[in-house]
C-alpha cells in the first residue's frame, strides 16, 4: 500500500513512517547499540520486524487500544521500539524518568492509569513491584534486560524477548496476524494520543502534557525542515526518555527523517561513544558543553609547552574570525589562512576530540549559556545555536537560524509558530506543535493554554529589533513601574552582574516611580583593584563605602542603562539611583538562598529603610543591621550608607529629572 | 544487554556434585609457622551452590585458611578434599586448574594493564593454542582470541565496568579496581571463588555494589563462593553458611542467626575477661 511512498511523503503517525521507513530506507541503518564492546545495527526493515513482532506479543498478552504505557530506563533500543509498538496498537506510550524515586513514579503511574510497563532491567522492576498497591491499574511488566530476574514470580512480569517470540508464534499459527497489525497501524490516525510526556515541574505534583501525532509530526518535519535533517544524520540518544527533546530528538525526527540513532553502552561511556559514532546532529544543556571545555583544558594544562602556545595562538586567532566565518562573513584571506592553518593543528584534533568532527548543528538549551563557552564552540568552527522550548510546544518555540546567532538571543519563532508578548511581557506562541491539554487536570489546562491556543510559557520576554526572542525572566518576577514600563529584576541585576566588580545586585521597581537598585562589590576583583592603586582599607565596608569604589560602580551602572537603552521594552528599567550595600549579602543571614539566589522579599524587610531613601531623594542613611560572622555569632554592623544618582538614556530620560529631584 | 546463561550450563565442570552437596570438605588442618601456629585442627566443608563466610577477628587464620585451599601453603596435618578428590599438596596453578579462583585482600592486578587486558589474563587458562599458533596469529588462534574475549566483554559487562574498559587500571579509585580484580576471578570460570576481603575500604555504596555483584555471581552462574570478610552487616546479609575462626582454631559454625547467638563468637568479637 505504501510501496510507491516518495521520499516526500507526509503521513500522520510515527507507526506508518515505520512501515514507509521499512521500504524507502530498507537497508540503511536505523538504530545502533554499543553491546560487549561492538557497535550493533538495525536497519529498517529489521526495526519493522522487532517492532512489529513486539506489538503483536504485546496484545497478545492484552494490550488495548487506548491503554496507557509506562516506559522506564535509559536510552536502548528496545525501549525505543517500544513507542513505536505501543503506538502501532493505538495505545499511548508515557515514559518516565528513570532516576525518580519510587514515589514520584507512583504518582505518575497512578495519575496516568497505566496498565502495562515496558521497564530496562531489575532495578526498575524491583521500583515499580514496591509501589504496585498505589497504582491499582498496573497489570504487566515487560524488562529488557534478564539479569536478576529469573528467581521473580513471572505471572505478570515478562521478557522483552519472550513477548517478542509471542508475537512471532502469534505470526507462525497465522500469517493473518501480521495483516492485522498493519491495519491497527492505519487505524491510527493525527488526532490521536501520540505520547504522554510529564513535567518535572518545580513547583508541585508533575503535571501530564498530551501530544497528539499531529503535533509530534508536524513540530518534527519542521524542525528537520528548518535544518535540512535528512536520513544521513548520526545522532547518540543519551538524554532522559521522558524528556521532550529526547522523545523529538531521538524518536520522532528519527522517524520522519529516517535517520540513525544510536544507543551508548551506558550512562558512563557516552564521552567515548560519542567519539565513535560523531554525531552530525546534537542536543546538550549547557553543563554539557561546560564540562566537555573544562576537561579540554584541564588537559591542556598537562601539556608541553609547544602545544601549550600553539593552542593558545589558534584559539585567539579563531576568536578573532571563527564566529565570522562561521557565520558567512567577509574574512580577509590571510586570516582565512590562518584559520585553516589552525583548523588543522588546533581546532579539527580538538573537535575529533569532543566527538564533534561531524557536526553539522548543535542545539544548547534547558537554560542561558555563557556567552563565553557559547563564543568558545561556534569560534572553533561548530554550528551551535540556542533553541528556546517547552514540552508543552513539542520543544519548538524558536531557534536560531545558520548564520544568524548572538549570544544573547533565543533565535526567532520556529516555522509554524507564532510568538505574541502579552501585556505583562509573558511569551506567547501558538503552533502546529501546541499540546492538546494537561492529563485530567482541566484547570491547569484553561490557565496554560487559551481557547484560541495561545500558550503562557510562564518566562517574559521581548523580541527585539531584527526580530530574535530575549528571555528576560520569569513572567511572575516581572513588574510594573508608575511609569507603565516593565521591571524586569533579573535582567536588570545580570546586566549589572556583567562586570566583575560586582557580585550582587538586588533591583527593587515594581511599582515604584523608578528603578534603584542595591549593589554588592566583589571583594576580590574591588580588593585586587584597591592594591594595585594603594586605596587602603580595614574592611568590606569601608572599601564599599570608598568614594573612588562609588565612582567605579557608578561608571558601571551608567553603562548598563546605555544598554537598557537601547531595548525600547527594558528603556525604563534604567536604574535612576543605587547604593553600595555595606555589608555583603549572605546566606547566613537568610538574605540569599543556599544556591546563592537573592531572597528579594526578605531584603525588602530587612533594608525597608534602606529603599525609602532610594525612593524619598535622600543622599544618606545611617543603618544598623544585625549580621552573622562565620563562626556563628552574632553582631550589629553600623554605618551610613550613601545613595547616588545614575544619569539615564535615550526616551525614558526626559521624566527622570522630575522623578529623581 | 545481558545474556541469559543457565546455571545448569554453568556446571559443564562434570565434577559430577549436584548442587548442596559437599564441593570441599577441609579436614583437621593444621598450619604452623617455625614455633606460630596459625590453624590448629580445624574441619568445615564448602558446599555446591553456597555463599559461604569464613569471619574471625584479626590474626585468626582466615587468610591463612584461603592460602591453603587454593595451595599456596601446605598444611602439616590433615588434608583437604576437593570434588571427591583428597590431597595435602598442591601447587597453587594447579589449584586454578582445578578451577579454584581467588581475590586478594590487597588488590593484585597488573597496575599498567587496563582493565581488558587483565580480566584477559585470567583467560590464561582458556588459551589452548601454542606460542607457535599464537605467533601466526590468524586462523585458530585468532578465533581462540575472538572466544575469549567474548566471554570478557559478557564479564565486563556483568560488573558494569564498560566505562573502563579501555582505562590503565592503577588509575582507577579502589573500589573499581576490587571489582576489576573480581572480573578477573570470574573470567576462569571458577567453580569454586576465593574471596579476600572484597569490601575492605569501600563506602557504604560501594559495598551494596559488590554484595550486589556476589550474590549475582552466585545465582547467575552457580558459583560456590567462599569469603572473608569483616562487615558483619554484610556478612549476616549475603552468607548461606558462616564458620567463625579465632586464634586458629573453629569456634562456630553455622547459617548467620545460629553464629550470631553462639556465646563463644560473642565472647570472642567482644571479647571477655580471662
Amino acid at each position: 500500500m505504501l510501496a510507491k511512498a516518495k521520499a516526500g511523503t507526509i503521513l500522520d503517525t510515527f507507526p506508518k513512517y515505520l512501515v514507509l521507513n521499512a521500504e524507502r530506507f530498507a537497508d540503511r541503518p536505523a538504530m545502533r547499540h554499543k553491546d560487549l564492546g561492538i557497535w550493533q545495527g538495525w536497519t529498517w526493515r529489521q526495526q519493522l520486524d522487532e517492532v512489529r513482532r513486539f506489538a503483536i506479543g504485546l496484545s497478545a498478552i492484552g494490550l488495548k487500544r487506548g491503554d496507557k504505557v509506562a516506559v522506564v530506563g535509559s536510552n536502548r533500543p528496545r525501549l525505543y521500539w517500544s513507542f513505536a509498538a505501543i503506538q502501532s496498537l493505538g495505545a499511548v506510550p508515557v515514559p518516565v524518568y528513570a532516576d525518580s524515586v519510587a514515589e514520584e513514579i507512583a504518582y505518575v503511574l497512578d495519575h496516568a492509569e497505566v496498565r502495562f510497563a515496558v521497564v530496562e532491567d531489575q532495578e526498575q522492576v524491583d521500583k515499580l513491584l514496591s509501589i504496585a498497591e498505589k497504582v491499582p491499574s498496573l497489570k504487566e511488566i515487560v524488562y529488557d534486560e534478564t539479569r536478576g530476574l529469573r528467581d521473580y514470580d513471572h505471572t505478570h512480569l515478562h521478557g522483552f524477548e519472550e513477548v517478542q517470540e509471542k508475537g512471532q508464534s502469534a505470526i507462525e499459527a497465522s500469517p493473518e496476524a501480521i495483516a492485522q497489525w498493519h491495519a491497527s497501524v492505519d487505524q491510527g490516525s493525527g488526532a490521536d494520543l501520540g505520547v504522554i510526556l510529564y513535567t518535572s515541574g518545580t513547583t508541585g505534583r508533575p503535571k501530564g502534557v498530551m501530544l497528539s501525532n499531529d503535533n509530534l509530526v508536524k513540530s518534527a518535519l519542521h524542525g528537520n525542515a528548518f535544518d535540512k535533517l535528512g536520513p544521513d544524520e548520526d545522532i547518540i540518544a543519551y538524554l532522559p526518555l521522558a524528556w521532550v527533546g529526547d522523545h523529538v530528538f531521538s524518536y520522532t525526527q528519527s522517524y520522519t527523517a529516517g535517520f540513525c540513532v544510536s544507543c551508548p553502552e551506558s550512562p558512563e561511556t557516552v564521552t567515548e561513544d560519542r567519539r565513535e559514532i560523531a554525531p552530525t546532529y546534537f542536543f546538550a544543556p549547557p553543563r554539557v558543553f561546560e564540562g566537555l571545555l573544562t576537561a579540554l583544558m584541564v588537559r591542556m594544562e598537562d601539556a608541553g609547552r609547544l602545544k601549550k602556545r600553539m593552542f593558545d595562538h589558534y584559539l585567539a586567532h579563531a576568536r578573532k574570525v571563527g564566529e565570522k566565518i562561521l557565520n558567512g562573513e567577509s574574512v580577509g584571506l590571510l586570516d582565512r589562512f590562518r584559520y585553516l592553518l589552525g583548523e588543522i593543528l588546533v581546532y579539527g584534533p580538538l573537535k575529533n576530540r569532543m566527538g564533534m568532527t561531524r557536526l553539522r548543528v548543535a542545539y544548547t538549551a534547558g537554560e542561558a549559556i555563557g556567552p563565553e563557552l557559547f563564543r568558545f564552540y561556534r569560534s572553533i568552527g561548530l554550528n551551535l545555536k540556542q533553541l528556546y522550548g517547552q514540552t508543552e510546544a513539542c520543544v519548538y518555540i524558536t531557534a536560531q537560524p545558520d548564520g544568524n546567532i548572538r549570544a544573547d538571543t533565543v533565535g526567532i519563532p520556529s516555522p509554524g509558530v507564532e510568538i505574541r508578548i502579552a501585556e505583562n511581557g509573558e511569551v506567547l506562541y501558538r503552533s502546529d506543535g501546541t499540546f492538546v491539554g494537561y492529563y485530567k487536570n482541566e484547570e491547569a489546562t484553561r490557565a496554560t493554554k487559551s481557547p484560541d491556543g495561545w500558550v503562557h510559557t510562564g518566562d517574559a520576554g521581548f523580541i527585539d529589533g531584527e526580530g530574535h526572542l530575549k528571555i528576560i525572566d520569569r513572567a511572575k518576577d516581572v513588574g510594573k513601574l508608575q511609569t507603565g514600563g516593565l521591571f524586569a529584576p533579573k535582567y536588570v541585576e545580570n546586566m549589572l552582574k556583567f562586570f566583575p566588580d560586582i557580585k550582587e545586585v538586588v533591583a527593587f521597581g515594581d511599582g515604584r516611580d523608578f528603578c534603584a537598585a542595591f549593589i554588592n562589590i566583589d571583594l576580590q576583583s574591588v580588593g585586587s583593584w584597591a592594591e594595585r592603586n594603594n586605596v587602603s582599607y580595614a574592611s568590606y565596608q569601608e572599601l564599599a563605602n570608598h568614594p573612588e569604589v562609588y565612582r567605579i560602580v557608578g561608571t558601571h551602572v551608567e553603562a548598563a542603562n546605555r544598554k537598557l537603552a537601547e531595548e525600547p521594552m527594558m528603556a525604563a528599567s534604567q536604574i535612576r539611583r543605587f547604593l553600595v550595600l555595606h555589608k555583603e549579602l549572605d546566606a547566613d543571614d537568610g538574605e540569599l538562598t543556599r544556591t546563592q539566589k537573592v531572597r528579594r522579599s526578605f531584603i525588602a524587610e530587612r533594608y525597608g529603610e534602606l529603599i525609602e531613601a532610594l525612593y524619598d531623594g535622600s543622599t544618606e542613611k545611617y543603618v544598623e543591621t544585625e549580621m552573622t560572622f562565620e563562626d556563628g555569632r552574632k553582631g550589629r554592623v553600623r554605618a551610613t550608607v550613601r545613595i547616588v544618582d545614575a544619569p539615564v538614556f535615550g526616551v525614558a530620560a526626559a521624566p527622570v529629572m522630575e522623578a529623581a529631584e | 544487554m545481558n545474556r541469559h546463561v543457565d546455571p545448569r550450563e554453568a556446571l559443564s565442570d562434570g565434577d559430577g556434585i549436584a548442587m548442596g552437596e559437599v564441593l570441599l570438605d577441609v579436614r583437621n588442618v593444621s598450619l604452623r609457622f617455625g614455633g606460630v601456629k596459625a590453624i590448629s585442627d580445624i574441619s568445615f566443608d564448602i558446599r555446591k551452590g553456597e555463599i559461604r563466610a569464613i569471619i574471625g577477628p584479626n590474626g585468626a587464620g582466615k587468610t591463612s585458611m584461603l592460602n591453603v585451599i587454593n595451595g599456596f601453603y601446605t598444611p602439616q596435618e590433615g588434608s583437604i578434599v576437593f570434588r571427591g578428590k583428597e590431597r595435602q599438596k598442591i601447587a597453587p596453578y594447579e589449584a586454578a586448574a582445578s578451577g579454584i579462583a581467588r581475590t586478594f585482600q590487597n588488590v593484585a592486578l597488573f597496575k599498567g594493564m587496563s582493565t581488558l587486558d587483565n580480566i584477559m589474563a585470567g583467560r590464561t587458562l582458556a588459551m589452548h593454542r601454542n606460542f607457535f599458533w599464537q605467533l601466526l596469529y590468524y586462523g585458530p588462534a585468532l578465533r581462540e582470541e575472538i572466544a575469549n574475549r567474548r566471554k570478557v566483554e559478557e564479564i565486563i559487562d556483568f560488573l558494569e565496568i564498560q566505562h573502563i574498559r579501555k582505562t590503565p587500571v592503577g588509575r582507577l579509585p579502589y573500589g573499581l579496581q576490587k571489582r576489576v580484580e573480581l572480573g578477573r576471578a570470574l573470567a576462569a570460570e571458577p567453580s569454586l571463588l576465593l574471596l579476600d576481603e572484597p569490601m575492605a575500604g569501600m563506602n557504604l555504596e560501594e559495598k551494596e555494589d559488590m554484595s550486589r555483584f556476589i550474590l549475582d555471581v552466585n545465582a547467575q552462574f552457580g558459583t560456590t563462593i567462599a569469603l572473608i570478610e569483616h562487615d558483619m552487616g554484610v556478612v549476616m546479609d549475603i552468607s548461606d553458611r558462616v564458620v567463625v575462626l579465632d586464634y586458629g582454631r573453629k569456634i562456630g559454625d553455622g547459617t548467620p542467626d545460629e553464629v550470631k547467638s553462639s556465646q563463644d563468637v560473642i565472647d570472642a568479637y567482644l571479647g571477655v575477661s580471662h
